[in-house]
């Protein structure tokens, strides 16, 4: 049974329109028919959060919302937080410094829990506590967490 | 680890949803999908039709009413999280809708979907449980009001007909003098609770003229200490009423598991239900004395 839809939403800024199946979801739509597979999938069930990505600016699992959801929607992937040149976004460039990443399959849901907290803090001190309960809905088997916390204490001071 | 095929539909109102809810075969709601959508990947649960709630704009509303704070089925738990009215008017259910899931699915996870799926280890059905919650359905020949306590039947099974939508949900307002607590154990932060409790207590002149104590992740539906509450009905409120309680918490008969045994869960009861009691004798005391 193929059941298409069809959906027209702004990915990193950007018009995107397409036909998709409904059982299609949103992870699945930006790696296979936007190319945009920096969402990387790891449990998809809604446990890990490596999928995690800004709907209207809140973060979500795009392994738990249907393409066909996010239509009329205004969706941000890791692919639009760097500047188009290059340049790492300061959330980017902290983890980076702060070793807040090994393997990387985690990292771009981290990214985008860490910039919504980032936006939602509009420059408030956020507190350890706060950070640690944000990053509870990303899985890091490598790292202990530590650098991705010194990393977002940093940005969010 | 993909959703099996089916048919899907955006009704723009609630009528609409309704027609189709009464129409299709083997049709499921879909309201923030955080527990519908896993069960689909995870293909436990496979629905030929998928009726998404997300259009239905008249669902999303919070309301101070006559009754009590009126809430919509589709208010997601980040919003019941962050909402003054919610705070003033219901601070046990802001305090339970911060520990559901994590930030990323509390964005999405709403009210009424956590309430129809019915987790045994969820917090809000306890927090429902302990306020006496009144849940407001729509269906084909009309809407009806269905106290909580026969709304959650079974494990993951409500008392909505198969062709019926929770609409919104009506819990009663605190009253002065009131104060509550949730307080939850589970191994992780954010993971679903081994064992939750819900308590509202009023004071009068430092004894207790009413409680209510709810617990979540002992059956397959939440449990209200009928005994305790009666129990404590107009004693001091000191610890020694919280051991009482306590000791009337262990002794409740608990479904076990494997990693989480009958006794175990008890111990946990008796446990939670003397600091949960504590913390809200504190913040009464606290109030007081601002």
């Amino acid at each position: 049974m193929f059941d298409p839809q069809r959906i027209q939403l702004t990915v990193n800024g950007r018009e995107v329109e397409a036909t998709v199946d409904s059982r299609v979801h949103l992870a699945d739509f930006l790696r296979r028919e936007l190319q945009l597979t920096g969402t990387h999938l790891g449990c998809e069930h809604g446990v890990c959060g490596a999928c995690t990505v800004l709907v209207d600016g809140a973060s979500a699992r795009a392994c738990l919302m249907l393409a066909v959801q996010a239509n009329g929607r205004s969706v941000e992937t890791i692919e639009g937080v760097a500047t188009p040149d290059g340049a790492l976004h300061p959330i980017q460039a902290a983890l980076s410094r702060h070793h807040g990443l090994q393997c990387g399959y985690c990292t771009p849901g981290v990214v985008m829990t860490l910039l919504e907290l980032q936006r939602e803090s509009a420059g408030r001190v956020v507190p350890e506590e706060e950070i640690r309960a944000a990053l509870s809905g990303n899985l890091c088997r490598c790292t202990g967490y530590q650098g991705m916390v010194d990393a977002a204490l940093e940005i969010l001071r | 680890m993909k959703a099996p095929p089916f048919r899907y539909h955006a009704p723009a109102d609630l009528d609409a949803a309704v027609a189709l809810l009464s129409q299709l075969d083997n049709a499921r709601v879909l309201a923030g999908g955080q527990s519908l959508m896993p069960m689909m990947n995870l293909r436990v649960a496979a629905p030929d039709h998928l009726i998404d709630l997300g259009g239905v704009q008249s669902l999303r509303a919070i309301e101070e009413t006559p009754e009590g704070l009126r809430i919509g089925a589709m208010v997601t738990q980040r919003t019941l999280e962050q909402s003054a009215l919610v705070a003033r008017l219901c601070p046990l259910l802001s305090e339970a809708a911060s520990l559901v899931g994590h930030q990323q699915t509390r964005n999405r996870g709403t009210l009424g979907g956590s309430l129809c799926h019915l987790d045994p280890g969820a917090e809000l059905p306890v927090v429902a449980a302990a306020l006496d919650a009144i849940m407001h359905v729509a269906g084909p020949s009309g809407a009806r009001a269905i106290a909580f306590r026969d709304f959650a039947l079974d494990y993951l099974t409500s008392a909505l007909a198969p062709d019926e939508i929770l609409t919104h949900v009506t819990f009663p307002a605190a009253s002065q003098g009131a104060t509550s607590a949730f307080m939850e154990f589970n191994r992780r932060p954010a993971d679903f609770a081994i064992v939750s409790v819900a308590v509202t207590m009023r004071l009068d002149a430092g004894a207790i003229a009413q409680c209510a104590i709810a617990l979540g992740g002992v059956s397959h539906a939440p449990v209200r200490l009928a005994q305790a509450e009666e129990a404590l009905k107009g004693m001091q409120a000191t610890d020694a009423a919280w051991d009482q309680a306590a000791q009337i918490a262990a002794l409740i008969a608990c479904d076990g598991d494997d990693l989480y045994p009958s006794d175990y869960r008890q111990e946990l009861c008796g446990v939670l239900v003397r600091r949960a009691l504590g913390l809200a004798h504190r913040r009464a005391e606290g109030a007081f004395h601002v």
